[in-house]
């Protein structure tokens, strides 16, 4: 019998053609019984990709567990574009607190599942960068250290978008928000030094953490399903574009992810206790120009004179996350 | 069974009698040795079923208690001054949520200047965030509101905070009868949550709610603290039934019957009254007092009641809404409205200023001869402020005044002349 080679990748796009796998390595989002847990008629942005990513990553969870996920919510776009009240597109028990305290609630409901049995549910907390990196970052630590049984799902769009689009500790440097205006000697955003909330998540030991990125769908529900089959603290850091905050196309909102993957400004990794196991490869290296083009958050930096020590500061910043997670083949 | 211990030792025994499943809690002066005690009983596995979680804050300490209540555990924690404003976001979310926490307040001053002695300053300014707030006479009562707060804020949906004066009863070793686990069990059922994070039964708690339903959700706060009203008093009559004893209720009243000089104050400061109203007794005086043991609800109706008939009333406060003047006298004021009894605040025992008998019945006897301003404070430094005040005029980096005022104070003790220095 003549062997047909198949093609696991569509032309261009990196996505796994579903249809030609078994049925068991499907997406979870192309199986039938997909749970919605976050259920379409939400008010998010159109090309949302926070949206995108939480749908895959719950639903995702739901299947790991048998349909037994409580979801804590951090204030944010997520949270408001959800829960318009008396609208919910929550499927699966959910509880929103407050903005900086989403790991340390999860923790309660982690602690109280304990002591009363808890029907084998499993707690996620969920936040923007804002509510993970900066104003929930004490409670996220602590809820490290501690190990407590909480899946900690960050959904970086890289800045405070829900109150307008203001500057978070996860901005990246040079782009335009609405406190790092595109004026000035400096237009954007400082060159700090940057904060690495999955590398400091790793610092802390505990059992699993991932990035993942929504270009790469299945890649996110494997690394959410491999969570889920972990006790103790883990934390996934997905990257997610946004349409309105980037001043990106709502349809370029996967290209623009994918970018931002194959040019090495955001690695895809995975680390166990603490160490790195496994990371995502270039297959095609690309110049981060390309990423940045795409968005008018940049567009500062190529005007009539284009800011070319700007860019190739950036570059340095891929080229170093290239070099120190090694995501291109030797 | 009678002991003599330290008050958080008992309200510690107290709690865990309460069966309670979550513990978290980060330490403060003076709420340390309550939640040691806790915690020491969990990992003993005295206290069966409970998770004690030592926390990075106090604002998780209370969020992590929203997580555990909304997962339908019965939940505890406890804290006290900076702890209390650290974690103010989630005071007012665990009320809003109407999830039924108890939380002990080791009542103690906020700084600056730092300060970890008792006022009421603490849990005064979480005064309007939606929580039940009892006040303890003495560690008996202290003990007791416990068993009782746990029942009122399931009841209700509703979270509580008992407030014990810091250091004054926490860390004063006193006689305390510690009840049984029978008696508590026949007292404080088995916690059924109104509403939980349930796998089975998904609901979506904490949704955004805007204009059209804000106003409702927040007047339903006020409403159950109106039920309360009604069940405080029950509560405390069952709990007299069956433990013997009184403790809480809306307000009590000490030798008011005939009484022409009211005294009104709140927690441990009523004994020293007491001692104070006694003495004056005996010299022919007609004074009594009134102890408010609920302070939210605020019992209007009980005070006026219990208020209208004397010829003036002193409210002495531990806490001092500053721009104004009294707290706890605001609330008097409102519930005496068109009566013409004319009302006199003390504010006393700031950052744990001693509040002495001498000076109470010095203030009362000005009382009674209607020789006080509207708001008068109970010992104040006079010179001590003017001195600072001139010294400010005199320069403009005149530096911070806490520095300044402890210089002064010790150049007095010394004999050093001022400016000296
Ligand atoms: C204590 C507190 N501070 C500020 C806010 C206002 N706030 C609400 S959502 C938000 C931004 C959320 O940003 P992020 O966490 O990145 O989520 P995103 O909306 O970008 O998904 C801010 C600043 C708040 N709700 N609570
Ligand atoms: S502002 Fe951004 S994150 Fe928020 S809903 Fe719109 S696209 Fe999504
Ligand atoms: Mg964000």
């Amino acid at each position: 019998m003549t062997q047909q080679p198949v093609k696991f990748y569509q032309t261009g796009t990196f996505t796994v053609g579903n249809r030609l796998l078994p049925g068991d390595e499907r997406a979870v989002q192309a199986n039938m019984r997909r749970t919605n847990s976050l259920n379409s008629g939400h008010r998010a942005c159109q090309g949302c990709g926070e949206a995108l990513g939480a749908r895959y990553a719950i639903d995702a969870a739901m299947q790991a567990t048998g349909n037994r996920v409580i979801a804590i919510n951090a204030t944010g776009c997520l949270e408001v574009f959800s829960t318009p009240y008396p609208e919910t597109s929550w499927q699966i028990p959910w509880m929103h607190s407050l903005f900086g305290n989403a790991a340390a609630v999860a923790a309660g409901v982690a602690a109280a599942l304990r002591i009363k049995g808890g029907k084998g549910a499993k707690v996620i907390a969920q936040g923007g960068d804002g509510g993970t990196t900066d104003i929930g970052f004490g409670c996220l630590s602590g809820m490290f250290e501690r190990n407590d049984d909480v899946l900690y799902i960050c959904y970086d769009n890289e800045a405070y978008m829900n109150t307008g689009v203001q500057r978070s500790s996860a901005t990246p440097p040079a782009a335009r928000t609405a406190t790092t205006m595109s004026v000035g000697r400096h237009p954007g955003n400082v060159f700090g030094t940057g904060k690495n909330v999955p590398l400091i998540a790793m610092a802390h030991h505990i059992p699993y953490v991932a990035t993942a990125s929504v270009a790469n769908l299945r890649d996110l529900e494997a690394k959410v399903t491999r969570a889920m089959g972990v006790s103790g603290a883990r934390y996934i850091h997905i990257h997610v574009p946004c349409p309105l905050g980037w001043g990106s196309q709502p349809a370029d909102t996967i290209k623009i992810a994918r970018l931002a993957v194959e040019s090495g400004l955001f690695p895809l990794f995975e680390a166990v206790d603490g160490e790195v196991t496994a990371r995502y490869q270039l297959r095609r290296r690309v110049p981060v120009e390309d990423y940045l083009r795409l968005q008018r958050r940049f567009a500062h930096l190529f005007g009539a004179t284009p800011d070319t020590q700007t860019i190739a500061a950036i570059q340095a910043m891929a080229d170093r996350n290239v070099r120190t997670f090694g995501l291109e083949a030797a | 069974m009678l002991k003599q211990i330290e008050g958080s030792r008992a309200i510690a025994e107290a709690v865990a009698l309460c069966r309670p499943e979550v513990i978290c809690a980060y330490p403060i002066t003076p709420q340390t040795h309550i939640v040691e005690a806790l915690g020491e009983m969990v990992k003993k596995e005295e206290i069966e079923h409970c998770e004690f979680i030592n926390v990075e804050s106090e604002f998780a300490a209370l969020s992590v208690a929203i997580g555990s209540s909304a997962a339908g555990a019965r939940s505890y924690t406890a804290t006290a001054s900076q702890g209390i404003l650290f974690m103010a976001e989630a005071v007012y979310n665990a009320a809003g949520l109407g999830l039924p926490i108890v939380m002990t307040i080791g009542n103690r001053a906020i700084g600056a200047p730092i300060n970890i002695w008792n006022d009421h300053s603490d849990s005064m300014s979480m005064r309007d965030a939606g929580w039940i707030q009892l006040f303890a006479e003495t560690n008996q009562e202290a003990a007791d509101l416990h068993i009782q707060a746990f029942r009122l804020a399931e009841e209700l949906s509703c979270p509580v905070m008992v407030c014990v004066d810091g250091f004054i009863l926490t860390h004063a070793y006193d006689r305390v009868d510690i009840p049984t686990q029978q008696q508590v069990d026949a007292y404080l059922p088995r916690f059924e949550p109104v509403q939980i994070l349930d796998v089975d039964e998904p609901v979506s708690i904490g949704a955004m709610v805007g204009p059209d339903a804000f106003f409702e959700v927040r007047y339903l706060q006020h409403h159950k603290q109106l039920m309360a009203l009604d069940l405080i008093p029950r509560l405390a009559d069952e709990f007299r039934q069956k433990f013997g004893r009184d403790a809480g209720g809306l307000i009590r009243s000490y030798r008011c019957d005939d009484a022409e000089t009211i005294v009104v104050a709140l927690g441990s400061l009523v004994g020293t009254i007491k001692d104070a109203v006694d003495g004056m007794r005996e010299a022919g005086h007609r004074i009594g007092v009134v102890s408010i043991c609920s302070f939210r609800p605020f019992p209007l109706a009980a005070v006026r009641a219990a208020l209208v008939r004397a010829k003036r009333v002193v409210v002495v406060e531990k806490c001092f809404a500053v721009g104004i003047g009294g707290i706890v006298s605001d609330g008097v004021r409102k519930a005496l409205a068109g009566s013409q009894v004319p009302t006199y605040t003390a504010i006393a025992g700031l950052g744990g200023r001693p509040v002495t008998q001498k000076s109470l019945v010095g203030l009362f006897e000005s009382a009674q001869g209607d020789a006080l301003e509207q708001l008068n404070f109970l010992d104040l430094k006079r010179d001590v402020v003017e001195r600072e005040i001139a010294r400010g005029r005199k320069q403009r980096r005149a530096g911070p005044s806490a520095e300044a005022i402890l210089r002064d104070l010790r150049a007095l003790r010394s004999g050093i002349p001022l400016g000296a220095a």
